[in-house]
């Protein structure tokens, strides 16, 4: 079996989709900063900013970088090293406040 | 390439368009690209690396080694928003590379690829530029804590993008000389996937390290 015979691939994306999902990036990144301008209470900006990021990230690495067409072993591969990523992350910071939390006055 | 893909399709060569023949891959297990496996593989590992960076950028954020002012306050938003722009756009830029090679068009390719190749350009250009101002500021290697983990996390990504620019150069350059033809399309997608990675680190990294602190800066 190869790449095009694997029911999980499908044709990419033609041109025009693309400068449409580089438009969608452009305007997102313009909200980010918008937001670090302006009054937003930092209780909405900080989550807002974040799942901008999530947005922005999921647009580059399904259409861009073609994981939404091509075969779900990528994709796995991928999501295991993000993954681990995000649990050392989680773990570190996890830590950094316990640690903040025990540290003598 | 074109008759591995004619043999394992069991048609004729003339049958086999390039496109057909560019997603065609070598007989594997799997039925994938070693190579782009390979890729993901790296593109996978790559993400543990950035993530330890974030991490301990995140463990030294607020120990400013008694200088407060050399603080995420130093930063320029409007400036390194327009960088990230840049960076984005070249991703728009590579995408835009792989089509026209997968589509048999050169020149397009060239135009796009070479685009993508200067924009990363501008990037690095600006990063030295923050780096600079930075410096003039005071906040240097080894100021602090804040300023070490920042200078490696943000110096690994330009580092990143050096060596992405030094390859799309290669590919323009391979082009030009007639070795890089639709039939080598899996080349391009390939570097092309390095690219957007280093670009989704970027977008990672402004938020967490120039928008969030700057955000909490402000109060």
């Amino acid at each position: 079996m190869t790449e095009a015979d694997d029911p999980e691939h499908t044709d990419h994306p033609d041109s025009s989709q693309y400068i449409v999902i580089g438009i969608i990036l452009a305007v997102f990144t313009a909200i980010e900063v918008a937001i670090s301008f302006s009054a937003v209470p930092t209780e909405v900006a900080i989550p807002s900013l974040i799942v901008l990021t999530v947005l922005k990230f999921l647009l580059v690495i399904l259409w861009f970088m073609h994981l939404r067409f091509d075969s779900g072993w990528y994709r796995r591969l991928f999501a295991f090293g993000l993954a681990v990523a995000l649990a050392i992350y989680a773990a570190t910071i996890s830590l950094m406040l316990y640690a903040g939390s025990n540290r003598p006055a | 390439m074109a008759d591995t893909a004619s043999s394992s399709a069991g048609g004729t060569p003339a049958a086999v368009t390039t496109a057909e023949a560019s997603r065609e891959v070598h007989s594997t297990s799997l039925g994938l690209s070693n190579e782009k496996l390979a890729m993901w593989t790296l593109l996978g590992s790559e993400c543990l690396f950035f993530g330890a960076l974030i991490s301990a950028y995140l463990v030294y954020y607020g120990r400013y080694n008694g200088l407060p002012e050399i603080s995420p306050a130093l930063f320029d938003i409007p400036f390194t928003s327009v960088s990230t722009f840049v960076l984005l756009m070249s991703s728009l830029g590579m995408v835009l590379a792989l089509a026209a090679i997968q589509r048999g068009d050169d020149r397009d390719f060239r135009i796009w690829i070479l685009a993508t190749a200067m924009m990363g350009t501008v990037f690095l250009s600006g990063q030295i530029y923050e780096f600079t101002v930075f410096v003039n500021e005071g906040m240097r290697l080894d100021t602090s804590p804040f300023a070490a983990s920042f200078y490696v996390l943000t110096g690994f990504h330009g580092i990143h993008v050096t060596v992405g620019v030094l390859m799309l150069i290669t590919l323009w350059s391979r082009s030009m000389t007639g070795n890089l033809t639709s039939e080598h399309s899996d080349v391009v997608e390939n570097i092309g996937l390095y690219w957007h990675f280093v670009d989704i680190v970027w977008i990672v990294i402004f938020t967490a390290i120039y928008l969030i602190p700057y955000e909490q800066a402000r109060l």
